[in-house]
């Protein structure tokens, strides 16, 4: 791969990590400023809740970070094989979700849930070669 | 975590694989998309994989955002990352690829990271909802009927 390539593959790779942090962490927080679907569901039918889940800002602002993620991979796919963006890109995902849920979400993230995150983003690495 | 709870993982781990395997079948189909013309990725969106891909992923997102509302995102994201698994124990099965074993480490990996969280609570208690009273509880007469 050429340097130039390298340059643009990766930071295709940086544009989906940040977007899709941004975009987790949003919609946790719309989540759970929502509460449970599945009781919503059932004490106040479906429209209900599509209509509260799309009444949400910060559902809105999670999609348009998410939709960021989305055509950034499009376009690191083009650039480079699915093998190297997808995992590359999920597995610092997975590094970054932890540190921003702690910080922005206040999740109790305790060395169990740490020692999953680098377990997964480690595998995932390893069945992408 | 109840059966309900089990099921709509479940949903995540499946749809988001199954998508992710008819966007790249969709891509490798539409071909480079270049800087000078960012503009035809939108293009991307008239390919048949592409659009399958979008409607498995639009189904995973529902799931997601369901386990979302009841579980903690440093919960959901290694859990669901069975996926991972999945589709390569799928390509391993149906297409008959060769699995080295760098990636049977790798999916021992995610089992035990998978295991890691399964182990522990799915959500984080906060302060605000503990003190929340619960109705039933604060019911007239409900204190003096369980004396």
């Amino acid at each position: 791969m050429r340097p130039l390539s390298t340059l643009y593959t990766w930071s295709a790779i940086a544009m989906v990590v940040f977007a899709s942090t941004a975009g987790d962490i949003l919609l946790a927080k719309a989540m759970r400023q929502i509460g449970d679907l599945g009781h919503l569901r059932q004490k106040k039918g479906i429209f209900a809740v599509v209509a509260r889940v799309l009444g949400s800002t910060t559902f809105m602002c999670a999609v348009f970070f998410m939709a960021i993620a989305f055509f950034s991979l499009l376009v690191g796919l083009s650039w480079a094989d699915v093998s190297l963006v997808a995992p590359a890109a999920a597995s610092l995902t997975f590094v970054t979700n932890a540190v921003a849920a702690r910080i922005f979400l206040k999740e109790d993230v305790d060395r169990r849930r740490w020692f999953a995150a680098l377990f997964v983003a480690a595998g995932v690495l390893l069945i992408s070669h | 975590m109840n059966f309900r709870k089990c099921l709509v993982l479940l949903s995540v781990v499946l749809f988001s694989s199954a998508g992710d395997v008819m966007l790249s079948r969709g891509m490798k189909q539409v071909g480079e998309i270049h800087l000078k013309n960012l503009g035809s990725v939108f293009s991307a969106l008239g390919n048949f994989w592409i659009l399958l891909g979008v409607c498995f992923l639009l189904i995973f997102f529902a799931s997601y955002m369901t386990s979302l509302s009841w579980a903690d995102l440093t919960f959901v994201l290694p859990a669901t990352s069975f996926s991972y698994v999945v589709m390569t124990l799928l390509a391993y099965t149906l297409l008959h690829e060769r699995i080295s074993v760098q990636r049977w480490c790798g999916i021992m990996l995610i089992v035990a990271g998978v295991g890691f969280v399964a182990r522990g609570p799915s959500h984080t208690e906060h302060v605000a909802e503990v003190a929340q009273p619960v109705p039933e509880l604060t019911k007239p007469g409900f204190v003096e009927a369980n004396k």
